[in-house]
């Protein structure tokens, strides 16, 4: 097969999923169920065999499609003013979170078949969209391609949320919509004052204008455009204090649809960060870097006390997100190999982590019906296997050795003590934080005296156990061995070095 | 003018006109000769066929060199072909809705005017595209604007309906005389009627009192036509009319009424004020007059959009809607730029496709319901969800998300506004203004899809709503996935 267009196959290939769900049944609930599961499935295969043929020591630029696509000329002038092309590649962060993606649809969707009680085949059909949305955006080689499916991915999260949410899911699909909207509005801002000036949105092409100094770019204008960038995806990933839609989505979307957004949604925001931010404008981020670095440790510390407060584990674990981004910042801070290295690995790290705890959120308030911490006692008396999970997932978030939690934010810790020690050693507190509330919410939950919320519910079993499974084995994988992500990073980091002058 | 010149004018390239002026006769005999007992939707399909001859005479045109006749009052040129096309085709899809229209309160009695009104007024908007003269111009709008006014009022016992069209008919001659008066100035200053004329004569002037007299003149005719385009604050006549009148007349108002406004617009604005009055550095008039259009715009986005969120009545708020959208395409013309009339063009193509649509929707929402309340679709899903998925995608490309027009209708704008002299207050309006219409659009989702159904009678879809949905979801998406087909087509134009 051609291997140019397998990318293409890759991103679109939910879609016949899709298709095929359009012409079933609306009540044939378990046939609808299989063949959403399997839809997910031709890109999780696809993405696994692009990593093989990275990993073979082929060149993922085999992959690479380019064709024209849209164009902008005015009436009368024949020859184009600017053009867009449709462009897929793959480089090995993108390689990384593509498959990233594709494996925590499959798991999403095996959820969903549990947990999702009503109107399948709308919620596989918006699911499905939302998977193409997300393949795209990680693919996508240059910045309209990538807003284009960025905005895709919004529109089915927006239902996904509002339909199939618990009690005040509208007003959490609404506050994600808006929020998301002007994060995207800013996004576009900056996208069209870069083609318009350069006369094109690739994104390598704009490393190399940009880089070059007599880009017709000023410095200032430069800077506004990354502080623009750090708005915009501040909004996704988030940063406080643009946070606040996020805590209503992961209390209010069900268990499936959460796995996605933590797992995958927010990644956005910090891929977008160190493609465009840092690719494009490594002088300016450099300029940044102290007030970022100082937003990640507030990230840290700000997620971390709220969650030490909190009640309901759902919450805990939205404050838990927004505290492990605030890692991610801070290594990018730190501008140097091992905190940039430490930034994605916690981007790869989280989401894993946070799929796996999502997910078991699913399985308890599937059985009991509540998600408070302090009805759910006891959980290792009524569901043992469920609650050593549970028990291991909390570990690898609060980074434990031997997990991917750990790597990712020793690394990040380890570049910004080297550049600016003095935050890092206050982001410290928010390390030992976590390990407060994580151990405070877990261990409330596994231990303690059997509540009766838990008696007579059932372990996992299954189907469930294959999300459970994969990621735990996952999360311990790069915890023992984190060349399975440094090997295809490598050049990435390399080119981004390059860029920041180093 | 003796009949030997008559005779040699190319009078073929009028034959879109005359095919619709053949037909519109035609139907007005008939109307008066058909016993009265024969049902006149006969004299709607004859409409139609004869907007499809004149589609098919027009496009047998395309390729024809652009042609000028009568002293080049009337021009066949890339532009008039062009809007020709969106005006032929939204007139056609507004016939079907007319056709499937069942109005409560008697409009059987007046049922042949609704068809050839909508002709007349048609022919109006499509002289105005190819006219070269301050004259023909006038007359086309005149012609448009007066059939207009009837088609609010045509349900003559319906209360709202006769309010909307008192209320059009007084703010349209208000404006259509101040739009006149700001032509006379031109006249005075230039001595004749004719666009090109008057463009050479204008680039001329030098003298500073006259050219004030030339950015009053430019005010007055911007401020009669910002009350066509219902742009703020001129825009206070739109929500009425639209609420009162009939569904299709409300819809063929929003499309080729706004159209066929923006097409004179552009005649004059380029034609007449571009060049006019240099200043040093050779620039026009027009580029003194940019910072009043840049305000327009802007107010008209905001008020537009903000006022739309506290609609409850789903026509008032596509009035709104479609106030917020005249002033995207206003940011589109402010800017200048060398892709402005590209931009428009596409902008008011895909905006033709995706309002038509959205009205089919909301006719056979409100045939249902017998009222027009936003909560009147909720749990359509339930209902038809095919009908609430297609309402769906015309609701997310007038909210322009990609993958669908109205997302490469505002990217054109965009690359223009910041092409050349960058406007980023604008742009920055715009986009903001366009997160703050998701509100109202999504609010119609949330009924359609999140709502339970109130009522759960099946929907009655006939035939011609059929058509219309399915020609403006299919171009709707066609050309955000393909926006090229548009703009080759544009550019194989002579």
């Amino acid at each position: 097969m051609n291997l140019h267009s397998i990318l293409s196959i890759l991103v679109f290939s939910p879609l016949l999923g899709m298709i095929v769900l359009a012409f079933m049944p609306k009540m044939a609930e378990k046939a609808i169920k299989l063949v959403g599961f399997l839809a997910t499935l031709p890109a999780l295969l696809l993405a696994l065999a692009a990593y093989l043929h990275f990993q073979w020591g082929k060149d993922l630029a085999d992959f690479a499609v380019s064709k024209n696509w849209i164009q902008f000329r005015g009436m009368n002038v024949q020859e184009p003013i600017y053009s867009v092309y449709y462009e897929l590649g793959l480089s090995g962060f993108q390689l990384l979170l593509v498959v990233l993606t594709a494996i925590v649809a499959t798991l999403s969707a095996i959820a969903a078949a549990r947990f999702v009680k009503k109107e399948w085949k709308g919620y596989f059909m918006l699911f499905l969209l939302l998977e193409i949305g997300m393949l795209g955006v990680f693919t996508a080689e240059n910045l309209i391609l990538f807003f284009i499916f960025f905005e895709v991915t919004l529109i089915p999260t927006f239902f996904l949320i509002g339909k199939w949410g618990y009690f005040e899911k509208e007003k959490a699909a609404y506050s994600f919509l808006i929020y998301n909207g002007l994060g995207s509005a800013v996004l576009l801002i900056v996208i069209m004052i870069l083609f318009a000036k350069t006369g094109t949105t690739n994104i390598d092409l704009l490393t190399k204008i940009m880089a070059d100094p007599s880009a017709p770019l000023s410095s200032d204008l430069k800077l506004g455009l990354l502080i623009a960038l750090l708005i915009a995806f501040g909004v996704k990933l988030p940063i406080f204090p643009l946070h606040s839609w996020m805590l209503k989505v992961h209390v209010q979307a069900p268990p499936s649809v959460v796995m996605i957004h933590s797992g995958i949604l927010l990644k956005i925001g910090a891929y977008g960060l160190i493609r465009f931010g840092m690719g494009i404008f490594p002088e300016q981020f450099e300029t940044l870097s102290v007030l970022i670095a100082v937003l990640g440790v507030i990230n840290l510390l700000y997620g971390a006390f709220l969650a030490f407060i909190q009640t309901d584990f759902k919450m805990v674990l939205a404050y838990s997100s927004i505290s492990h981004m605030g890692i991610v910042l801070i290594g990018l801070a730190a501008l140097n190999e091992a905190g940039v290295q430490g930034a994605i690995f916690q981007v790869i790290s989280h989401g894993l982590i946070s799929a796996l705890l999502f997910f078991l959120v699913g399985v308890l308030y599937e059985r009991t019906d509540t998600s408070l911490i302090e009805n759910l006692g006891g959980m290792a008396k009524g569901m043992p296997i469920a609650a050593g999970f549970l028990l291991a997932g909390g570990m690898a978030s609060l980074g434990l050795p031997g997990m991917s939690g750990f790597v990712s934010e020793f690394m990040a810790f380890l570049g910004l003590f080297q550049e600016l020690p003095w935050i890092a050693a206050v982001g410290t507190i928010g390390i030992i934080m976590t390990a407060a509330y994580l151990l405070r919410a877990v261990l409330g939950i596994t231990y303690g005296k059997a509540h009766r919320e838990f008696t007579g519910v059932l372990d996992l079993k299954g189907v469930e156990f294959v999300p459970v499974v994969v990621l735990m084995v996952l999360i311990v994988l790069i915890g023992v061995y984190p060349s399975v992500l440094s090997s295809p990073l490598q050049t990435t980091l390399e080119t981004i070095m390059l860029g920041l002058g180093g | 003018m003796d009949l030997e010149t008559l005779k040699s004018f190319n009078w073929s390239v009028m034959t879109p006109e005359f095919i619709i002026l053949g037909v519109t006769a035609l139907l007005t005999l008939l109307d008066l000769f058909l016993p009265k007992k024969q049902d006149r939707r006969i004299l709607g399909w004859i409409g139609i066929i004869g907007i499809f001859a004149a589609i098919i005479a027009l496009t047998s045109m395309l390729g024809t060199e652009a042609t000028s006749i009568l002293d080049d009052t009337f021009t066949l040129d890339a532009f008039g072909k062009a809007f020709k096309i969106i005006l032929l085709v939204g007139a056609a899809l507004v016939m079907f809705l007319a056709i499937s229209y069942e109005a409560k309160d008697g409009l059987e009695e007046y049922r042949g005017e609704f068809y050839y009104l909508f002709l007349t007024a048609l022919l109006g908007a499509m002289m105005m595209t190819s006219s070269g003269d301050l004259i023909t111009l006038f007359i086309g709008l005149e012609l448009l604007s007066i059939s207009s006014y009837i088609l609010a009022g045509i349900r003559k016992h319906n209360l709202k309906s006769n309010e909307s069209a008192m209320k059009y008919v007084i703010n349209g001659g208000i404006s259509t005389a101040i739009t006149l008066f700001g032509m006379s100035y031109v006249y005075g200053l230039s001595g004749t009627t004719n666009l090109f004329e008057i463009a050479n004569t204008l680039s001329a002037i030098s003298n500073g009192q006259q050219a004030y007299l030339l950015g009053l003149a430019f005010l007055m005719i911007f401020v009669g036509l910002s009350f066509k385009l219902a742009a703020a604050p001129f825009h206070m006549w739109a929500p009425d009319v639209y609420q009162g009148a009939p569904t299709p007349v409300t819809a063929f108002l929003s499309v080729i009424s706004k159209t066929a406004g923006f097409v004179i617009v552009i005649r004059i604005l380029i034609a007449v004020f571009y060049n006019a009055a240099p200043s040093a550095s050779g620039e026009g008039i027009l580029f003194k007059m940019h910072d009043y259009l840049a305000v327009i715009a802007a107010v008209t986005m905001i008020v537009g959009n903000v006022v739309a969120l506290k609609q409850t009545n789903i026509k008032r708020m596509f009035a709104y809607s479609s106030i917020a959208h005249a002033g995207y395409i206003l940011v589109a013309l402010t800017t200048l730029s060398s892709n402005m009339v590209y931009s428009i063009w596409f902008y008011l193509l895909a905006y033709m496709l995706m309002n038509l649509g959205a009205f089919a929707v909301i006719q056979v929402i409100s045939a249902q319901s017998g009222g027009e309340r936003i909560a009147d679709f909720a749990g359509l899903y339930r209902r038809s969800p095919v009908l609430a998925v297609l309402m769906g995608i015309l609701l997310v490309s007038l909210a322009g998300f990609p993958g669908t027009a109205g997302f490469i209708g505002k990217l054109n704008i965009f690359v223009g506004a910041f092409y050349g002299t960058p406007h980023y207050v604008l742009a920055s309006i715009m986009i903001a203004t366009t997160v703050v219409s998701y509100f109202y659009y999504f609010g119609v989702m949330t009924q359609m899809f999140l709502r339970p159904a109130t009522d759960e009678r099946k929907l009655n879809i006939p035939f011609g709503i059929v058509v219309v949905l399915l020609v403006a979801v299919v171009g709707s998406v066609l050309f955000g996935i393909m926006p090229n087909i548009a703009l080759d087509f544009l550019n194989n134009l002579k």
